[in-house]
């Protein structure tokens, strides 16, 4: 039985919630295992917690316009972690022109408010990395 | 039977990796293994505490404070924090660790959100291995908290050294609690959100009904688990050192527990797929001539006769 887990976090002191209880809700809907970290979490805390789950894919919620500067954070905190494998996505207020800057930073999946909920779970199940070490012989 | 690249996770476990600490309890999550049989006997024991109770009384903060305790006399802490399914999507919201935010950052804490996906008997074959990859890695005390729901918090119960029932005033009354059956099976009761009103009355009644079924055996706690009110009286009930000596007990209660829930899962997809018709007696309860009861019973009576 494998279940695709993600962490959700938002960062800093962007206290909206309602975006990312949604993609939690959904994803749980479509079968994954979610754990949702709430506000005020640092990069570091969010890739620590990720590496203690054992997470598949981290989803940041963003929408105060500090998008950039979060994923850098992040994915250089996932790269002393060594989390390289894990793919990470960023979903809300974003504008058109930063997404292809987001992908040069690192994030595989940006969906700007709006997406349809069932592109982010497709792009997860199609983008997320295959068997763990240690598996079945 | 350990493979390679398993034998090389368990190495680096046993050096105090925390990756491979997640990605082994990982792999046990996912099924592919059990290796409570063959390292069972070579790995120092955790005390292993299991915290159940209703939704909503308090098991994540309490849990939280019992980490914090535990840190304090330099113990090494694993959590594991259960979870259930949804049956219909096989999705999980793993939301016990926000309350447990506290120790981020500890790197002698660990805390792990486990899903139940769907498996009877609650996560009994899969908790033993996770708590055998805390102790592997080096925890002195192992929690395992899950929702405490009739039968799920029973097995629970079997595969740790005390179980701590947690309720409040806002989780009904002592009737509720008795109903759950956990009751019966709990070392210890704590009353949490002890600043709200009711709180003394309900541990006192929770006590009268405890000697009346259980003797003097339980012990009823009041606890504010947000200010730590009641831990430090709560810690040496629960942290039972002299029960987590006998290893084997649990080990074995864990095995048997394993090997009883794979056994009821494999008649059950038979039954469930018409596969196995017990001389008419399936074909009859469905057509309603036969008892349920009557059904287990020729089950039961075949299996012994070997």
């Amino acid at each position: 039985m494998r279940a695709i887990k993600v962490v959700i976090a938002k960062a800093g002191l962007d206290g909206h919630e309602r975006g990312a209880h949604a993609v939690t809700a959904m994803l749980r809907d479509a079968g994954m295992e979610v754990t949702y970290l709430g506000m005020f979490q640092s990069p570091e805390q969010i890739v620590s917690v990720a590496a203690d789950e054992d997470a598949d894919v981290i989803g940041l919620s963003s929408l105060n316009g500090a998008h950039l500067t979060f994923a850098e954070r992040v994915v250089a905190a996932m790269g002393d972690a060594g989390l390289d494998d894990v793919l990470l996505v960023l979903g809300g207020i974003v504008p058109v022109e930063d997404i292809p800057r987001l992908h040069e930073i690192g994030v595989g999946g940006v969906f700007p408010a709006g997406t349809l909920m069932d592109e982010i779970v497709g792009y997860i199940e199609s983008n997320v990395r295959g068997e763990r070490v240690g598996g079945p012989t | 039977m350990i493979d390679a690249p398993v034998e090389g996770l368990l190495a680096r476990v046993r050096r105090g990796e925390r990756s491979a600490l997640a990605r082994l309890i990982s792999v046990f999550e996912d099924g592919a293994l059990t290796l409570a049989p063959a390292l069972a006997d070579t790995t120092a024991g955790a005390v292993a505490i299991g915290v159940t109770g209703p939704p909503g009384a308090g098991k994540s903060t309490l849990t939280s404070a019992l980490v914090t305790h535990a840190r304090s006399l330099g113990l090494r802490v694993g959590v594991l924090a259960v979870d259930p399914s949804s049956p219909r999507t096989g999705g999980a919201l793993l939301g016990d660790r926000v309350r447990m935010g506290v120790h981020a950052g500890d790197p002698d804490v660990y805390i792990r959100g486990l899903a139940s996906r769907g498996r009877t008997g609650g996560l009994t074959d899969v908790l033993p291995d996770a708590m055998l990859a805390l102790e592997l890695w080096g925890a002195h005390l192992v929690l395992v908290e899950t929702v405490g729901v009739g039968q799920s918090a029973v097995d629970i119960a079997g595969i740790v050294d005390s179980t701590l029932l947690v309720t409040t005033v806002a989780g009904g009354d002592e009737i509720q609690a008795a109903k759950a059956g956990v009751l019966e099976v709990a070392d210890v009761v704590a009353v949490n959100k002890a600043d709200l009103p009711g709180a003394a009355a309900l541990a006192s009644s929770i006590r009268s009904m405890l000697r009346l079924h259980r003797g003097g055996e339980v012990s009823v706690v009041r606890t504010c688990a947000r200010d730590g009110t009641g831990i430090a009286e709560l810690w040496p009930l629960v942290y039972r050192e002299e029960r987590a000596a006998d290893r084997t007990r649990r080990r074995h209660t864990a095995a048997l527990r394993r090997v009883a829930v794979a056994v009821g899962d494999a008649v059950a997809a038979l039954v469930a797929e018409e596969k196995l018709d017990a001389d008419g007696a399936v074909a009859g309860c469905i057509g309603g001539e036969v008892s349920v009861d009557e059904v287990v019973g020729w089950f039961v009576h075949r299996l012994s006769q070997g």
